[in-house]
């Protein structure tokens, strides 16, 4: 594959591996970097990273997968929809999150409950187009770069004038995320940031936050050696004293981020104060339909909330999705929350700390 | 959900969508958030949707860097 085997060369890695434990070797105390991208979180453990660190440098996972921080009340609003006789189309990784009462969409598909998963929100719209008769609703969670996928293709809609399509919207914004962890007790030394997030919000997004919070960053991409470059990078920030956000990952970030998916998510949006599972509301960390575009609302078009909910008490989703506990530390992992019967969100998405931890055992 | 890889552009196809091919195989995608893009740029496909051109000067300049760094520490 061209242009990833290529950031996975291992003579590349086993350079920046050394090159890593150099720069560690000269830092004062242990550091902590924390990752804020799903992607990330997978790659890391698929591809051992962590194995590859010296012992003062540790790295957290952080609250980047979109359907890990989904409120079980967006499931249960999803489920309602379905019961209603809609159409819920939807990413797969959703099938498998638990609701409040533990109920997921694939057994409300099971119950008869009309539930299509699709790879692109395109094909929901195309089946909605082919079927003027049902009324689908898909399911919009999603960082910036999702967003701007299902707006590209709520733009599709708005011009056709299909009017039995709308969206179920669970918009999550990056950087109120970023805010709320450095403001945190965490004592995170550094960032990770997400690469194609950055592709549309641009790498000059980052500035006001990197000179309010002091704290350094690096956008990097999804290769083992994309990944070891960010964390190099990172380290000699820390021992410099630096607090920049760098770009690793020019190859496909620009400063400016992408225009085309930032008119639309002008055009169609707004922010709102919305919540995260396992963590609570964020002021401004969630993006809504424009009142001016509430006949795509599927919570208006049905009636329902999916900010509520309630998380199962056993699940610590919350400890895990802000670093402060390895996933393999939590009371429950593999033992009555599996990929195949999940508590919570994160032992559900490939991209959750849990389903990837568990995934790749050999991690922890 | 989240898997974004580089693909190739072989076609483009009308409403502003294109063919795209990865290790011999090939899609159909969304090339709305990209309006410049052209046959033979590669970019990075998220859900369907290209959402950014990849830069192959950026590319080959990273890579160029990072295969300096693995001979110079062959040679240390």
């Amino acid at each position: 594959m061209q242009y990833v085997d290529e950031f996975r060369s291992a003579p590349v890695m086993a350079a920046l591996r050394r090159e890593i434990a150099e720069v560690a070797a000269g830092l004062p105390r242990p550091v902590r970097l924390m990752e804020v991208c799903g992607s990330h979180t997978m790659a890391v453990a698929r591809f051992g990273i962590r194995e590859l660190l010296p012992p003062n440098v540790e790295l957290l996972s952080g609250p980047g997968c979109p359907v890990c921080v989904t409120a079980s009340g967006f499931i249960d609003a999803a489920a309602a929809i379905a019961a209603r006789g809609a159409v819920v189309s939807t990413f797969g990784d959703m099938l498998k999150v638990p609701g409040s009462d533990r109920k997921n969409l694939a057994e409300c598909r099971a119950a008869g409950g009309h539930v299509e998963v699709v790879y692109s929100p395109e094909q929901a719209l195309d089946f909605a187009l082919a079927h003027p008769e049902l009324e689908v609703v898909f399911l919009a969670i999603g960082f910036e770069t999702t967003t701007a996928a299902i707006l590209a293709t709520l733009d599709g809609a708005v011009e056709r004038c299909c009017g039995n399509f709308s969206l179920l919207c669970a918009f999550k914004q990056i950087l109120p995320a970023l805010e709320f962890l450095a403001q945190s007790d965490l004592a995170i030394d550094a960032l990770l940031l997400p690469p194609h997030v950055s592709s549309i919000i641009g790498g000059l997004a980052y500035d006001e936050f990197s000179a309010r919070f002091r704290l350094p960053g690096v956008i990097c991409g999804f290769e083992p050696v994309d990944i070891l470059a960010g964390i190099a990078e990172n380290l000699r920030m820390i021992l410099n004293g630096e607090a920049a956000v760098k770009n690793a990952y020019r190859r496909a970030v620009r400063p400016a981020g992408n225009a085309a998916a930032q008119e639309l998510m002008s055009r169609f949006l707004e922010p709102f104060a919305a919540a995260w599972r396992g963590i609570g509301v964020l002021p401004g960390s969630g993006l809504k339909l424009r009142a001016a575009y509430a006949s795509f609302d599927a919570a208006r078009r049905f009636a329902v909330n999916p900010e509520g909910g309630a998380d199962d008490p056993r699940c610590c989703c919350g400890a895990v999705l802000t670093g402060r506990l390895q996933p393999s530390a939590c009371p429950v992992f593999g033992r009555g929350c599996t990929p195949d019967r999940p508590l919570g969100a994160c032992m559900v998405s490939g991209e959750g700390a849990c389903a990837a931890s568990y995934q790749y055992r050999g991690d922890q | 959900m989240c898997l974004a890889m580089p693909m190739k552009i072989t076609a483009l196809e009308p409403d502003r969508h294109g063919r795209v091919e990865s290790s011999g195989l090939s899609f159909r995608v969304n090339l709305k958030l990209i309006p410049e893009a052209r046959v033979g740029d590669f970019v990075i496909v998220h859900a369907g949707f290209a959402i950014e051109k990849l830069d192959q000067v950026e590319a080959e300049r990273n890579l160029a860097i990072f295969e300096e760094l693995a001979r110079g520490m062959e040679r240390a």
